[in-house]
């Protein structure tokens, strides 16, 4: 008789959640506790948290290596410019529908990248967003090649003043931040996460024990986009300003979101934490250094990749085995009279 | 005719869209190395070639005789202290360690010279222009670097086709744990490829330098350029590269006949609608 249960959390995973609550509560209370530059500082911790969780999802579990996703960044930015601008929509329902758009672009874009893989795909994913980008320097309803600004119109929407304005654009992109947090996390511990666990471990075992790796692909490309098109809607609303150049930069929304992931710990949902916070250190150390702390950050990034390639916290998984945001199923033994014979110890690992 | 103009101009175009390609060709052909850094390391050659000019008062052409030996060296340490350890773990090593590299040369260059835009002046050959019967006239530099590209490919095919090394290198891009077993270096040879593949790179760089201004931030779109250029002609066949940037010249030019400010936009979609309908390009050779 087997007495064993799937177990979905850890200890560590449960004392984190507790001793989390009282930092997150300070984060939602830091306007009433702090001032404007720190809240400016966390909001874009925020946010950039958000697109390596993202990337994360992308590259780690699907293993879909976009470097191209400045292309959502972009169109969720020009998203909301139009439709507050010309489209003279209120400033949270064109936000609300700066994501949908997104990943409806994402879709006639998945049917052209998808046939692409590895390498292809990755520089195929890049020339898309250059068309984009392109195509916005070109569009004068777009502003063409100098964009759009928000007026203050639009800006008063959200509020009459500025320290108002501050505090609800610091917590919108914490709740965005967050949801897009809990949207990859029960994704990943859904049916589909399974089957992007296994698809990450092998793409052929995982197909041929029946994931349609395609569909579990596609689902998540789409699902990506549009959450990567929410925050970019959210990071050019404080912007107050968005450019073909800014929009679409690749080295503002992607590369330095990649060197976060692969820093903290690709495929873990962990990793994006620790190398976010690692990059914003970096930069507000080596802020008056010019591009260095960018060096720094390439010459870290390339050193992980080589030495420990998966990341600051996949070398604290090996060591200790702990897991803050589990996803895996692990069985344990449940302790009953008639399983006194049968020993199981946990089962490591995802 | 402005058609055939168009099709002369966007050709000789592609003759330099080709020799962008041809590093990155040879790269991602022998060892399935995607260089993100590719684009950089022409920029970068451009600037050596710059510094090179500066300190010897050689003209830019003469400076191929500097630029060459430390681009070749550059990318033989490149690979064999740095690149050969990212082989074997499948896509993303590569990918990362030359976005790294990418960033790091940008954000060098950017340092040591300023955002500012740059560029090798050549005198009169970068004016000169040849008329030709029915009103068309064809500058006479695009066709010396088209020659250059010519005389690239050919020279490279006999490496592939003549010599040890070459049989070497095909070798280890067929079958690269076979080649080892037969007594290949594989390290070496991977060291070796990048080393010549730098070669062209420098090429590529000094004449683009001369052509156009460059500034640090460059890099990229030579990468796109380039990378384009291969997918279309087809992986692994050197004179596919040279068509595939003819055709991305070619589109080029069209976009800019219709539009000046078109003209990338129409290269890029070119290529996409050429990956929808035929994914391994052109004419594949090798198989990825």
């Amino acid at each position: 008789m087997e007495s064993v249960r799937v177990e979905r959390g850890t200890k560590a995973s449960r004392i984190f959640a507790i001793c989390a609550l009282p930092l997150v509560a300070a984060l939602i209370a830091m306007p009433w506790w702090s001032d404007p530059g720190d809240m400016r500082l966390v909001g874009e911790m925020a946010y950039f948290l958000a697109l390596a969780q993202l990337w994360n999802l992308l590259a780690g579990y699907a293993g879909l290596v976009s470097v191209g996703q400045q292309a959502y960044v972009g169109l969720g930015g020009y998203a909301l410019f139009y439709m507050t601008g010309p489209l003279n929509m209120n400033v949270y329902w064109a936000l609300l529908l700066a994501g949908p758009f997104a990943g409806l672009m994402a879709i006639p874009v998945s049917f052209a990248v998808f046939r692409l893989r590895g390498a292809y795909f990755a520089i195929g994913t890049w020339v898309v967003s250059e068309v984009f980008a392109l195509s916005a320097s070109l569009i004068a309803v777009l502003g063409a090649g100098s964009g759009l600004s928000l007026t203050p119109a639009i800006l008063r929407q959200i509020s009459p003043d500025r320290a108002g304005r501050d505090t609800m654009l610091y917590l919108m992109t914490l709740a965005c931040s967050a949801l897009v947090f809990a949207i990859v996390y029960l994704l990943l511990r859904s049916r589909h996460g399974l089957a992007l666990t296994a698809i990450r471990d092998s793409e052929p075992a995982s197909a041929s024990l029946g994931v349609n790796t395609f569909r579990t692909k596609f689902i998540i490309y789409i699902v990506t986009a549009a959450c990567t098109g929410l925050i970019g809607g959210l990071i050019f609303l404080q912007k107050l300003r968005i450019s073909p150049e800014a929009g679409f930069s690749i080295n503002d929304w992607t590369v330095v979101v990649i060197f976060m992931v692969v820093i903290g710990g690709i495929g873990t949902l962990e990793g994006p934490f620790v190398g976010m916070l690692v990059f914003i250190i970096l930069r507000e150390l080596l802020a008056d250094y010019g591009t260095y702390y960018l060096i720094l950050l390439g010459l870290i990034a390339i050193a992980v990749m080589l030495k420990a390639p998966s990341g600051i916290w996949g070398w604290v998984v090996q060591r200790y085995d702990v897991q803050l945001f589990p996803v895996g199923r692990r069985l344990a033994p449940i302790p009953s009279k008639d399983a006194k014979d049968v020993v199981l110890s946990p089962q490591p690992g995802p | 005719m402005n058609w055939i103009n168009i099709l002369i101009q966007g050709g000789l175009l592609g003759g330099f869209y080709a020799l962008f390609a041809i590093g990155l060709s040879m790269s991602f052909g022998i060892m399935r190395l995607v260089n993100i850094a590719h684009g950089d390391l022409i920029v970068l050659a451009a600037y050596v070639g710059m510094v090179a000019t500066w300190y010897t008062g050689l003209d830019p052409f003469l400076s191929l005789v500097i630029v060459v030996p430390v681009m070749f060296a550059l990318g033989y340490t490149l690979q064999r202290g740095l690149l050969n350890q990212t082989l074997s773990g499948g896509l993303l090593p590569p990918l990362l360690v030359t976005f790294g590299i990418s960033i790091i040369i940008q954000n060098g260059l950017l340092q040591g010279f300023g955002a500012y835009d740059h560029r090798l002046q050549e005198g009169a050959i970068e004016t000169a222009s040849l008329r030709l019967p029915g009103g068309l006239s064809i500058g006479v530099y695009p066709l010396v670097v088209f020659a250059v590209a010519l005389f690239a490919i050919a020279s490279l095919q006999l490496l592939f086709y003549r010599t040890r090394l070459g049989r070497a290198f095909r070798a280890v891009s067929d079958d690269s744990d076979t080649a080892e077993l037969m007594g290949i270096d594989n390290r070496k040879l991977y060291a070796l490829a990048l080393g010549i593949a730098m070669i062209f790179t420098a090429i590529a760089g000094v004449l683009f330098g001369i052509r156009t201004i460059f500034a640090p931030s460059a890099g990229p779109i030579r990468l796109i350029l380039a990378f384009e250029a291969v997918i279309i002609g087809g992986l692994g066949s050197m004179w596919g590269t040279l068509i595939g940037g003819m055709v991305l010249g070619v589109a080029q030019a069209i976009g800019a006949a219709v539009d000046p400010t078109w003209q990338i936009l129409a290269g890029h979609l070119a290529f996409l609608a050429i990956l929808i309908v035929r994914p391994s390009g052109l004419f594949p050779r090798t198989r990825d």
